[in-house]
């Protein structure tokens, strides 16, 4: 039971990094700049990394399970990612915004486990993602700021964007089963707790960046339960493909 | 400058080169110098840049985590090297702006093995093994060519493409090891690969336009004859390690030469390729073009996000 409830814990760990770094793999050799292009490859490697860490230590809570049989062999209902990280990249500001709402909420949740997990290889994976973690928020808010601040166009854009994507930023603090079960046992946080100091941070930038903060009450939830976007299916068709292609082979 | 005074200098100038001494950007050089070097650095970094699309199209579709984190670690390692190459590049007095807009009108050129598709996912170790097999054989001598920058960042891009060749192969051999299907797999990607690679060192000595001033200039060490053999001299036995065949039924060991024989290469192909009608000219510099185009908003408000913070410490300063 125990090692169900770890693995399911660690789903929600390991999924969001690795669907958002699916996303930003899209973009290698496509970005506005070579400068750009390294920088969310890099991010996109980092999160990979971290995707990696999170299943090598699910896999061993299931017998006979590896790292790519929890990454490439799930139905998309099994999936538990937010909906945030598997928007589309509709152009750089989607990209950017996205990457900056899910960068204030990981590094906030890597400080926490890093500093308070009971689970000590969780931990010590959150201390290794952390700095990680940092560099990736200072990136995208930095950009937030020259593109909400820079042209009139980049300030539209970014409008849109973050309108678009403000909806899915409320799924963090609602616990899934998994989450709560990780909380009571202290190897995971009360993600509720979060909220307050979430919004305080995003709405300062989005001030500085000269951005309005959206009024939409309005909030989207259901990926940690595998209710996913429909964007989600063809994303797995890409991510799926080899190992849905040509089952049960080594790389 | 008389013209007297600028023989002199030429003649200084080609002494230091066969004392093996490098030149810098600042020194002085003569303007062919300066051109044959734009053009070759630029090219260089055009393929680099061009190189991560086929590549790019299987990050999505890696087919195991190890092999995604590889081979976006390798595309990106080519985005880096694209950008010292374009910085070798600006040191000798063209703009990156200008040098890409180069490479969009068509007016400069890049490697033509990137025009040939990706289809598989065996096309990603085909590529490591053979394209940079036969780029780190053309870049090595580099490392030893007469301009300062562009010799020192060929240092280090070599000791990547090696790693990089490494694991191409690391990638074939896991493939013909594996079952049927991925034997198969590898040995269709070597079928499509194995004579664009060899057309990668240019045309025969016959036809090069550019080999005798390149030698003397140390951008070139050896005629891309003798690189294709060496290439094919280096890479048979390892296709016999691999137990997959060379798709060229005149390749036969020549004991008196101590080299391969191989058979006729199709240069219609090559020139098709290289005149911008390969299987996939038109699409590799469309999505260059359109990630430039799509990326001008972007570049305009970093600019002008600078300019204002600029501006405010001005501002600041003042008050």
């Amino acid at each position: 039971m125990e090692h169900q409830s770890l693995y399911q814990y660690l789903l929600t760990l390991g999924d969001n990094a690795l669907i958002l770094g699916q996303r930003l793999g899209e973009l290698c050799g496509h970005g506005p700049s070579l400068e750009t292009d390294i920088a969310c490859t890099n991010i996109a490697l980092d999160l990979l990394g971290q995707t990696r860490s999170c299943f090598q230590y699910a896999s061993k809570q299931l017998d006979g399970k590896s790292e790519d049989d929890v990454a490439f062999l799930r139905k998309e209902n099994e999936y538990t990612n937010v909906l945030l990280v598997e928007q589309p990249n509709n152009d750089f500001a989607f990209v950017i915004t996205r990457q900056y709402f899910f960068d204030v909420y990981h590094l906030m949740l890597m400080e926490w486990l890093s500093a308070n997990s009971a689970d000590e290889t969780v931990k010590a994976i959150a201390n290794k993602a952390v700095k990680e973690a940092r560099y990736h928020r200072r990136f995208s808010s930095d950009w937030m700021l020259r593109l909400g601040d820079g042209t009139q166009e980049s300030h539209q854009r970014v409008l849109a964007a973050v309108e678009a994507l403000w909806p899915y930023t409320q799924e963090f603090f609602v616990p899934s089963e998994a989450e709560a079960w990780a909380a009571s046992a202290g190897i995971g946080p009360d993600l509720a707790s979060f909220k307050a100091a979430y919004y305080n941070d995003v709405e300062a930038l989005l001030e500085q960046a000269t951005v309005p903060i959206p009024e939409n009450p309005y909030f989207q939830k259901g990926g940690k339960q595998g209710r996913h976007t429909e964007h989600m299916g063809y994303l797995l068709a890409d991510l799926q493909y080899m190992q849905r292609t040509y089952p049960n082979m080594t790389w | 400058m008389s013209e007297k005074e600028i023989k002199n200098l030429e003649e200084i100038f080609e002494q230091r080169i066969a004392n093996d001494e490098k030149i810098e950007p600042k020194d002085w050089m003569p303007e062919k110098y300066r051109k044959t070097h734009i053009r070759q650095i630029s090219q260089h970094a055009h393929s680099e840049i061009v190189g991560m699309l086929p590549e790019g199209n299987w990050i999505t579709r890696a087919p195991s985590l190890r092999r995604k984190a590889a081979l976006l670690a390798k595309v990106q390692d080519e985005a880096g090297h694209g950008l010292y190459l374009y910085s070798a590049c600006e040191t000798l007095g063209i703009s990156r702006e200008e040098l890409y807009e180069q490479l969009h009108t068509g007016k400069a050129k890049y490697s033509s093995i990137f025009n040939y598709p990706t289809v598989t996912w065996a096309d990603i170790g085909a590529i490591g093994w053979l394209v940079d097999g036969a780029a780190i054989i053309n870049q090595v001598p580099l490392c030893n060519t007469s301009f300062g920058p562009y010799a020192r960042a060929m240092v280090r891009v070599c000791k990547e493409e090696s790693f990089h060749q490494r694991q191409g192969y690391e990638i074939m051999l896991t493939l013909s090891k594996g079952t049927t299907e991925q034997k198969a797999l590898a040995q269709d990607a070597l079928n499509r690969w194995w004579w664009p690679s060899l057309m990668m060192f240019g045309p025969t000595d016959a036809e090069s336009v550019h080999t005798e001033q390149s030698m003397k200039w140390k951008l070139k060490r050896k005629t891309n004859d003798e690189l294709r053999q060496q290439f094919i001299d280096q890479t048979v036995p390892q296709a016999d390690l691999l137990g997959l065949t060379v798709p060229d039924p005149d390749l036969k060991w020549n004991e008196e030469r101590g080299s391969y024989d191989f058979g006729a290469i199709d240069w219609d192909e090559f020139w098709q390729v290289v005149k911008g009608h390969g299987p996939c000219n038109k699409e590799r510099m469309n999505a260059r073009v359109s990630a430039w185009e799509n990326g001008a908003w972007v570049r305009d408000a970093a600019i002008a996000y600078a300019d204002k913070q600029a501006k405010a410490k001005e501002v600041a300063q003042a008050s």
